[in-house]
């Protein structure tokens, strides 16, 4: 049974692959599209038509770096025409207070600014550039505008040690909201996995002062932390469930129901330059592959739980049980478990002096 | 809001649509005791305070002084 939900609520709109930054944990395809393969602005605005037609609520914009797009004014201002709720996800490089003035006033309300830390040095070595004395300016110059904001934070072995002072960050600035993101495994970061997994020691005690710190904001900032699925009983229902909630659009225009979704060998996609929106959401064999529960194997298929997580991701199925089909290997029932297990035992027996000493990272690299 | 969504229907759009940064939490309350005229007006004035206190606690808005009125 292949029910089409009734729409997306939001899209992901990934403008552009280019980027200043060249963090090691980059959700990005390890392959890259091109600038001269990206949308016009003419395509990006008929698609944002498109989606709130069919029921979409918010825009993601993304990338790369959505403010290396030289239109990015224009986006903004046809996505809130369009009548969606505009999210800027951006490292804050390629910003000056008066693009900042110019952003808000085509219309943006939400920013979600990234830090790769809390500190200036790690920071920097982690995006690959001088980027961390920019993110406070620009938190400085936010100040200054009626506009949403979100920290977010990618958490890993280097900075999981650093919270506190990334909610004092938070703190300083007039966010409402911090996203604590640890790294999920695909891509690049599954490239760098070894330096970057947190020891379950580590992880407790994140968990602990994450709860303190919530409880001590409540009503001020709202805190989420996500936790790395590798320790985690049960999978994440990733992007909600495949082709249930979310629709991401690549530089390109390729429609995905995920970031990775083209590391799943056998699935082809469609493109927004020939089809609209709604006939790829709704016929599309790519985001008909995983819906509903026919696709699942046992232990999913009769799994009370199946209608929560929908199995998990099938892009780690793919990574790390080699099949897009499996039960996602980070479920405490799944068959391939055990391999999750090894790999968590090893680098928690693992010397501290090998645990931290600095690696040679594979960074993320810049479309040709 | 980001990542999230309401889902609103009678009362809570009501009200949600008066967070406009003009209204101040007694003007709601007024105009709703009005449109709900059989309920006890003390009762929606307290349904009203603990919704907008819960969308507060979830940071979807905020209250402003009242001479600016309430967002």
């Amino acid at each position: 049974m292949n029910e089409t939900p009734a729409h997306p609520l939001a899209l992901i709109a990934e403008l552009t692959h280019r980027c200043p930054l060249h963090c090691v944990y980059c959700s990005n395809p390890l392959e890259l599209q091109s600038r001269s393969n990206e949308l016009s602005t003419e395509t990006w605005s008929r698609v944002f038509q498109e989606a709130a037609q069919l029921g979409v609520l918010q825009a993601d914009f993304t990338g790369g770096e959505p403010l290396a797009r030289t239109d990015i004014i224009d986006l903004v201002r046809a996505a809130r025409a369009a009548g969606l709720y505009v999210n800027l996800i951006t490292s804050g490089l390629p910003l000056d207070e008066s693009k900042l003035t110019a952003l808000v006033a085509a219309g943006l309300d939400h920013i979600q600014l990234s830090f790769q830390g809390a500190r200036e040095e790690p920071a920097n070595e982690i995006s690959g550039a001088k980027s961390h004395a920019q993110k406070l300016r620009v938190l400085e110059w936010v100040k200054q505008h009626r506009v949403a904001l979100t920290l977010n934070f990618v958490i890993h072995r280097r900075n999981i040690d650093q919270l506190e002072a990334m909610v004092a960050h938070a703190e300083s600035s007039n966010a409402t909201r911090i996203e604590f993101a640890n790294v999920q495994y695909y891509g690049w970061a599954f490239a760098n996995r070894e330096n970057l997994l947190p020891t379950r020691e580590q992880l407790d005690q994140s968990l602990t002062l994450i709860k303190r710190e919530q409880e001590r904001l409540q009503g001020r900032i709202r805190i989420e932390y996500v936790v790395p699925d590798y320790y985690a009983k049960y999978p994440k229902p990733c992007m909600g469930g495949w082709g249930r909630k979310l629709m991401l659009i690549t530089p390109s225009g390729d429609a995905l129901p995920c970031h990775a979704a083209k590391v799943i060998p056998g699935l082809s996609f469609e493109n927004v330059k020939t089809r609209s929106l709604r006939e790829i959401w709704e016929r599309s064999a790519a985001f008909q592959k995983f819906r509903g529960e026919d696709w699942m194997q046992e232990p999913c298929k009769t799994c009370d739980r199946r209608e929560q997580d929908f199995g998990g991701c099938r892009c780690q199925a793919l990574l790390l049980a080699g099949d897009a089909t499996a039960t996602d290997p980070v479920c405490s029932l799944a068959p391939m478990r055990p391999k999750v297990d090894a790999i968590l035992a090893g680098m928690n027996s693992a010397p501290p002096d090998q645990l931290f000493a600095k690696p040679s990272w594979l960074y993320r690299t810049n479309p040709a | 809001m980001p990542e999230r969504a309401l889902r609103l229907n009678g009362p809570s759009l009501e009200i949600v649509e008066r967070c406009d940064g003009k209204h101040t939490v007694q003007q709601i309350v007024s105009e709703l005791q009005q449109i709900y005229s059989k309920a006890q007006p003390q009762k929606v004035e307290e349904d009203i305070l603990g919704y907008l206190a819960l969308l507060q606690k979830e940071r979807a808005l905020d209250f402003i002084p009242s001479n600016a009125g309430e967002t």
